[in-house]
């Protein structure tokens, strides 16, 4: 029997092999610019226009889900014929077809608590890009405490009317549809909360992006004002979208630690170590001068090692049906970390090069570098702060009781 | 799979901490402390080789199975939990490790059985100053004709006091500090010309300053090639620095544990201080550098075993991060114990002093920290 799976995976890789060596575009092999990474979306743009053949052809396979079922548009593939794709792909350096809070978020969570129906509405849109889903968690007064969020959801009978203001809605202005968590009952704090979906386009949503510290605008203001909702488009029970919320914010903080925030990763950019011996210098022995910082660097460089020896570690775990535990939390605080650890130390390592704002007489990496510095403030605060993942860490990891 | 246990590994790991809760509880190194035994354990040498814990690393016949260095880690995490004194690391880790990469033929078929049946202890004699600094070694191998005259002074030799044969890491050219001219040897402890002067140290442990005069062994006591025995110090040590890194990660979730457990129990102000987040949050940081250095050591071990990934890299790695966690935790259980973590009868005192010697073991974070600097090109 074992020997049968293996050699239906052979076949699987060989068919998959031929398949990305007549469909992966030649430039979809090589290093993706943070300008040419694919959204998807009504609004979505192809700055290269073999990102748009790559993501049809890999959307009508459903490879940018591989996991999820084929009825609703997924690759339907077993674990074991995902990871050979996984490495087919790492092969052959391609690029991912589509980034899609879709694909993260909303979807493993659809498939999980939506119906039938919903889930063969919305799902095929996601594996193919069409649709852009943003996230309407935060609000002015429900940041750590999100489940103090106010928005009010009423039941009009044959319809929802929404009333109220999100905050931090990743890419509000760009979306289509929003995947929200509302109030539908006042007299409980976590159990009056409802997960809800409805389209950006309905009359009275307006989405106002906002601008930060690092020059850039991926977040939104998002006000609902009389926003009628068909009550098809809730998901779950009514005042049952705690549990749901929860669970999305799981394979939230999840894609995040995977990725480590990546960020100012692949674009140019080089390591902290090899700034610092550029612009710091070296002793005779090709050490960076400053023995201190040398030392910070290589601190740095362990704990990213042991992060993603970690990450490594709990997939193995997992695939081995070991219990993994809680872990989200952990790799979601250390990733945070880790990222704004690596910005500094770069920034510090460019010395006066990493000073500019715009325009000449600076290096285009280095001022990249510094808006990643600036913008990598936001990982200790985004997706749960570092202080909440702690306090998830003491209480559902380590068992430490609230106050009495 | 790197982070995955086989079936055989996963019973000797259950083996040995069932073996350390039963027979080897912190009140084992209490208790010996207390009658000034310093270390010197013949009881439990003799369990541990009943239960075939000296043979882990070593194969029944030249190229057969063993439990792996994977598996031998297993057993010094679970020492390392009840601050167990056993010369495993010395002579099970240590001496199988030298005499299989750099052993002779015969020098492996009188001293591999003997080891594997728990019948010798071994200690490795390096460090001549008061840091770890392997290539530091002034002490001098003389060719006399018949074999080599052996002349120096080696300083805290962990295991030193308990151990029947050294390893000594000598000078047969060139100078301190220079990595041609190193060559090893084993010389018996009962050798003409050597003095073991017994130490006490702040873990109850105990170790030894050795000092060399006009000792005499013969060519068949060479470890190694001579002049390069460097080739086969660096690889040993490295893997002393993980079975100590396993060790120290052993200590640190169990000092967690019990700091965890306290937490839990101790109130103030009509509130478990458990429950304050001043500590929920130290708490949490502590498990969650509990976790990574877990993955660090196992990467190490397993790294070894396969003879794939670098294991000088991931040695250094898995050191520097078990010292950092093994200050850190001992630390904090002291100091969430509150004042019972200051007086002799707890037991957080006995975790951070041997910490302390642990830490400073085959190079402590710092230096192991320049090292992995070093070998990535910075």
């Amino acid at each position: 029997m074992a020997y049968d799976v293996t050699e239906d995976l052979d076949a699987f890789r060989v068919e998959t092999r031929d398949w990305l060596e007549a469909n992966c575009p030649p430039s979809m092999r090589t290093p993706m610019t943070d300008d040419e990474i694919v959204w998807g979306g009504k609004r979505g743009t192809f700055v290269n226009p073999e990102s748009e053949t790559w993501l049809d052809r890999m959307g009508e396979k459903g490879w940018t889900a591989p996991e999820w079922p084929a009825a609703y548009g997924g690759g339907g593939l077993t674990k074991d014929e995902n990871r050979v794709l996984q490495e087919e792909l790492r092969r052959i350096k391609a690029r991912p077809a589509l980034f899609s809070f879709g694909l993260w978020m909303f979807g493993p969570a659809l498939l999980e608590f939506g119906n039938e129906e919903q889930k063969k509405r919305f799902l095929p849109d996601i594996v193919k890009g069409k649709t852009r889903w943003c996230q309407g968690y935060s609000e002015p007064g429900a940041g750590s405490d999100l489940a103090g969020l106010q928005t009010r959801c009423e039941d009009k009978g044959d319809h929802y009317l929404i009333n109220g203001q999100k905050v931090w809605t990743s890419y509000a202005d760009q979306a289509d549809w929003i995947f929200c968590l509302v109030r539908t009952d006042t007299s409980s704090k976590h159990e009056g909360i409802s997960f809800i979906l409805f389209d950006m386009e309905s009359p009275g949503v307006e989405a106002r992006p906002i601008l930060l510290i690092s020059g850039s605008s991926p977040f939104c203001e998002t006000f609902f004002t009389d926003v009628k909702v068909p009550k098809d488009q809730l998901v779950g029970r009514v005042n049952g979208g705690w549990e749901i919320a929860k669970r999305l914010l799981q394979f939230e903080r999840s894609s995040i630690s995977a990725g480590g925030f990546g960020g100012t990763g692949g674009s140019g950019i080089l390591g902290p170590e090899e700034y610092a011996k550029m612009h710091v210098g070296t002793d005779s022995e090709g050490r960076i001068a400053d023995g201190d910082l040398r030392g910070r660097i290589a601190d740095h460089k362990m704990y990213a090692k042991a992060f993603s020896l970690t990450v490594q570690r709990q997939t193995e775990q997992a695939k081995a049906g070991q219990q993994v535990g809680h872990t989200a939390s952990i790799l979601k605080y250390g990733a945070a970390k880790m990222n704004q650890d690596r910005h500094e130390l770069l920034i510090e390592a460019l010395g006066s090069e990493a000073l500019g704002w715009e325009g000449e007489g600076f290096d285009e990496n280095a001022m990249k570098a510094t808006r990643g510095w600036l913008r990598s403030k936001g990982n200790s605060i985004e997706g749960g702060t570092s202080e909440i993942n702690l306090n998830v860490v003491a209480k559902r990891v380590l068992g430490l009781k609230d106050h009495q | 799979m790197t982070f995955v246990l086989t079936e055989d590994q996963e019973m000797l790991r259950d083996t040995a901490l069932a073996f350390v809760r039963d027979e080897l509880p912190v009140t084992h190194l209490r208790a010996l402390r207390d009658k000034g035994a310093n270390g010197h354990d013949a009881g439990t040498r003799k369990k541990l080789a009943e239960l075939g814990f000296f043979g882990v690393i070593i194969p029944d016949e030249p190229g057969g199975e063993h439990f792996g260095l994977v598996g031998l880690g297993q057993i010094l995490e679970a020492q390392g939990r009840t601050l167990a004194a056993t010369p495993l690391l010395q002579t099970a880790l240590i001496a199988a490790s030298a005499i299989q990469l750099g052993g002779s033929k015969a020098m492996q078929a009188e001293w591999l059985p003997r080891i594997a049946a728990g019948e010798t202890t071994f200690a490795l004699a390096l460090d001549e100053t008061a840091h770890f600094s392997p290539l530091n070694v002034a002490t001098e191998a003389e060719s006399n004709g018949q074999g080599y005259t052996l002349n120096g002074m080696k300083r805290f030799v962990p295991g030193g006091h308990d151990a029947e044969m050294f390893i000594v890491v000598a000078r047969t050219f060139g100078e301190a500090g220079d990595r041609h001219g190193i060559t090893l040897f084993l010389v018996p402890a009962k050798a003409k010309g050597v003095t073991v002067q017994e130490l006490r140290t702040v873990d109850a442990h105990g170790a030894a300053h050795v000092t060399l005069d006009d000792v005499m062994v013969g060519p068949g006591a060479v470890l190694g090639p001579v002049d390069e025995g460097a080739d086969v110090l660096e690889p040993v040590l490295d893997r002393a620095a993980i079975g100590m890194a396993a060790e120290m990660l052993g200590s640190s979730v169990a000092a967690f544990e019990m700091t965890l457990e306290y937490l839990q129990s101790r109130k103030q102000f009509g509130q478990l201080i458990g429950s304050f987040q001043s500590m929920q949050h130290r708490a949490a940081k502590m498990f969650t550098e509990i976790e990574m250095t877990r993955s660090c050591v196992a990467a190490a071990l397993a790294a070894v075993d396969s003879g794939k990934g670098d294991v000088a890299e991931l040695a250094s790695l898995a050191k520097a991060k078990a010292g950092e966690l093994v200050h850190l935790v001992s630390n904090e259980c002291v100091q969430m114990h509150g004042g019972i973590g200051m007086t002799d009868v707890a037991d957080p005192g006995l975790y951070m002093k041997r910490a302390r010697v642990q830490e400073a073991l085959y190079g402590g974070a710092s230096w192991h920290r320049d090292r992995y600097a070093r070998l990535q090109g910075f």
